[in-house]
């Protein structure tokens, strides 16, 4: 199969899988209790039953629940995520708004996190036994072990109060108009705490699997033939040891992909970053079941598209995929 | 004359010490934190805590309160009430105008009061009940026509209460879908910018406000910071410069507060005046038996529970009615902590151990600690207490359907029993589905009467003497337990003068805050 007729064929069993998420998350949802209306109604600090009797009629929630699924559903399919009741707006809308900052995030943390789990694995393979390898393993594996909320408030307290390096929270600073050069940085130094904070519990995993791999590669007969073929070491590692090595990592960061948009959540709360994480918390509370569904549907559409780059990053780096099948 | 002369001079110094002190500087910008993220900022439609701090600078209402609760002047420049109490006539301030330069008339007054508020506003729909007709006579004055006496109406002019919306863009519209929500036009200090949905909402001064000088402030900046410890970060890092009250978890205000240049303060609730009870469920249980209820009085030491989980905050109630609220009384029984005596009562009653559970305000910590320390008085005395657990939506569900045995809330009484404190005991009030009414199921018809009558007498001296009588006897029922009158000190950098001048606080705050320099 062609990288184009793969690229097809998962996006057809996304969208399936996408309108099943839908259904599946308007039942979880109305299942928990509180009514919308009520939560609306009591945030005016009064309510009589007019006011909610009005709220339910306007946000269509005195219909039956397979009306309300039918328009729901109907909607989807014509990319309508319906309005938001809290915030008296469309949904798609609050989610164009918020997701740029999300994908910052989420993808900075990613490619990071990747990039230095391997190269950290790799270094840490090559020096196995010796103390660096013992530093980064241990390194690793308290990044692992600590709570990503703790180590959140950690940074902050050490780089922007201790320190004042670097800003503790936001998407850039407020009121200072940048535009152009000026802006990409502005906004960059704030990236680096909440990118950091979320990418190293996901570097420490990648790097702990691309030792691993990399030293169990290096024990099989072809590395051995290498030598003997008188290639030099790092011409070894990097040609031979390292493509074979880095295929469960790329698998691992595709399931992973899916936490790292729920470890969002936290890390957009904790930094006030202006993603879709927090967009989804704080509807959550409201029981705004539009925004949070729309915000579902959009974080399982980017993990199913975090999977499909996956899989065909997979095939390049294995070509041997792509010509079995 | 050398007495004379000296007297004079003393005069000159104390003024010419006075006035540099005195001398507003204009210009600078406020950052203030909002949390969380109001849902919109068209006050006509919402009126929560978030959506009053940041819509309080863009819209405006008839009248201010000081922190007596006296009124004074904003939209209206002066107000007469007639003799039999039912007609109140407003004159307004001349020379205002609508952030969209359209001029400000009693014809937008009439709109709001009659049209808009009434068909959006609950709150406020309950005292139009009492209002006959509203009408503009001209275009400086407005007319308030009573079918009978009600004495609080003159609380009713605050600005969540009675925002004050121009009818030339509202006019003939759908209210609660109409564009121009996302932009809303005032009359007030500061005119709306941007709002950048999850990080800020930027407001500027309005060059064309009515008073001359005010306000002082080039823009405010309300910023949206979800967790409380990173709210306490920004400020200390200096990133904002305004706390307002509840923005940070108790145990944090005195660490922040010593800070160098920062100052606190309580003042700015008197007219919210936040009471906290705990609902006791009075239809079944143990808490449907009057001496239950008033041995969990006697069981709790609320003295340690203010000092301790408040961090010394507040007040302990007394009753029904908060002690800023007018017609307070402390002339009634008082429940200090005796756990003895609420042994004895538990004893008559023949408690039988019956497990009871405690529902806290999902708020934060505070309030988690808050419901242990009730639970460890109550179990001291033998009762069996289980602490519940719900989120927001889960709380008000909860409540609003009568599940649970005892509850936290709080609820703002607005200056007048009438308007914040009778609608929580009275049995017209008694209605599922909301958190806001009879929760607990308290009947007492002679006392309901009592409630209705206070209402509407004329004259304050009568009101005073109806409350009294109304306080004794309540509290005697002890149809909720009383905690606490709340204070949510507003943290703030001391080179912000004149912040909190009003019984709103900070509500009303950047319209005569100054930065100096």
């Amino acid at each position: 199969m062609t990288i184009f007729a793969v690229i097809v064929s998962r996006l057809s069993k996304a969208i399936l899988t996408l309108l099943a998420i839908a259904i599946l998350n308007f039942f979880l949802i109305h299942a928990a209790p509180g009514d919308p209306a009520v939560v609306l109604a009591g945030e005016a600090g009064a309510a009589d039953e007019q006011m909610i009797e009005q709220l339910r009629e306007r946000f269509g929630l005195d219909q039956p629940m397979y009306v309300q699924l039918g328009k729901y559903v109907a909607g989807i399919v014509q990319l309508d995520l319906g309005y938001s009741f809290r915030q008296g707006a469309p949904v798609v809308d609050l989610i164009a708004d918020r997701l740029p900052a999300t994908l910052l995030l989420t993808l900075t943390a990613f490619v990071v996190s990747l990039a230095l789990g391997i190269a950290f694995g790799v270094a840490a393979a090559a020096r196995v036994g010796k103390p660096s390898d013992t530093a980064l393993t241990t390194m690793a594996l308290l990044f692992y072990a600590t709570p990503l909320y703790w180590l959140a408030l950690m940074a902050v307290l050490v780089f922007s109060v201790w320190f004042g390096w670097l800003p503790g929270f936001g998407y850039e600073t407020v009121g200072a108009n940048y535009t152009g050069l000026e802006r990409v940085l502005d906004i960059g130094r704030h990236l680096i705490l909440p990118a950091m904070t979320l990418g190293l519990f996901f570097t420490a995993v990648y790097m702990r699997m691309a030792r691993a791999s990399m030293l169990e590669v290096s024990q099989l007969d072809f590395v051995k033939t290498a030598k003997a073929k008188g290639l030099s070491d790092a011409v070894i590692r990097r040609r031979h040891i390292l493509r074979n090595a880095i295929l469960p990592v790329v698998t691992l960061a595709g399931l992973q992909a899916g936490q790292l948009v729920g470890g969002a959540v936290l890390t957009e709360t904790v930094f006030a970053w202006p993603g879709i994480g927090r967009l989804m918390f704080e509807s959550l509370a409201a029981r705004d079941y539009n925004t949070i569904l729309g915000v579902f549907l959009v974080s399982a559409a980017m993990v199913i598209l975090f999977n499909i780059v996956t899989d065909i990053v997979y095939r390049i780096v294995d070509p041997r995929i792509g010509a079995r099948s | 004359m050398k007495y004379l002369k000296l007297k004079a001079t003393t005069f000159l110094i104390a003024a010419s010490l006075a006035s540099p002190l005195a001398a507003q500087e204009a210009g600078g910008r406020l950052d203030i934190v909002v949390q969380p993220e109001p849902p919109g900022l068209m006050l006509g439609l919402i009126q929560n805590g978030p959506t009053q701090l940041v819509a309080g600078d863009i819209y405006e209402s008839l009248l201010r309160y000081d922190s007596d609760l006296n009124p004074m002047p904003s939209l209206a420049k002066s107000w007469d009430i007639s003799e039999d109490g039912l007609t109140y006539t407003f004159q307004l301030t001349e020379g205002v105008k609508w952030h969209d330069g359209e001029p400000f008339t009693a014809d937008d007054v009439v709109f709001s009061a009659d049209v808009f508020l009434r068909e959006t506003h609950a709150r406020l729909r309950a005292s139009l009940a009492y209002v006959e007709s509203i009408t503009a006579p001209d275009p400086m004055t407005v007319v308030f026509k009573l079918k009978e006496p009600f004495g609080p109406f003159i609380n009713a002019f605050e600005n969540g209460t009675m925002p004050i919306v121009p009818k030339h863009i509202y006019e003939g519209t759908d209210f609660a879908n109409n564009p121009a929500n996302a932009t809303p036009i005032g009359t007030g200090p500061f005119k709306f910018d941007e709002w950048v949905k999850g990080s800020h909402i930027h407001l500027v001064k309005n060059e064309d406000y009515y008073v001359d000088g005010l306000p002082y402030l080039d823009e405010v900046f309300y910023r949206v910071i979800p967790d409380a410890a990173a709210r306490a970060v920004a400020f200390e890092t200096g990133e904002v410069d305004v706390l307002p009250g509840g923005s940070v978890e108790n145990w944090d205000i005195p660490r922040l507060a010593e800070m160098d240049g920062v100052c606190v303060t309580e003042k700015g609730w008197e007219f919210l005046a936040p009471l906290s009870w705990m609902w006791l469920n009075n239809r079944e249980g143990p808490t449907a038996n009057e001496k239950f209820r008033q041995a969990v009085m006697y069981a709790m030491d609320r003295e340690f529970m203010k000092d301790v989980v408040w961090n010394g905050y507040g007040k302990v109630a007394t009753g029904p009615i908060a002690s800023s609220t007018n017609f307070y009384s402390d002339d009634v029984t008082i429940y200090d902590h005796n756990p003895d005596k609420a042994k004895e009562l538990l004893a008559e009653m023949g408690y039988d151990g019956e497990p009871v559970s405690i529902l806290p305000l999902p708020y934060g910590e505070t309030w988690q600690r808050w419901a242990e320390a009730v639970r460890q008085n109550l179990s001291e005395v033998g009762i069996n207490v289980e602490i519940d657990s719900a989120d927001v939506a889960g709380w008000n569900e909860k409540t609003s359907q009568w599940d649970y045995d005892m509850a936290f809330t709080y609820l703002y009484q607005y200056g007048d029993p009438a308007l914040g404190v009778s609608r929580n005991y009275t049995a017209d009030r008694i209605k599922k589905g909301s958190p806001w009414n009879n929760v607990e199921g308290y009947e007492n018809p002679s006392l309901d009467e009592k409630w209705a009558a206070a209402a509407t007498m004329v004259t304050p001296e009568e009101r005073e003497a109806a409350y009294l009588e109304i306080q004794k006897e309540i509290v005697d029922d002890v149809p909720v337990a009383w905690m606490q009158e709340l204070t949510f000190p507003t943290i703030y950098r001391c080179n912000v003068n004149d912040l909190v001048t009003t019984a709103i606080g900070i509500n009303d705050g950047p319209r005569n805050a100054w930065i100096e320099k």
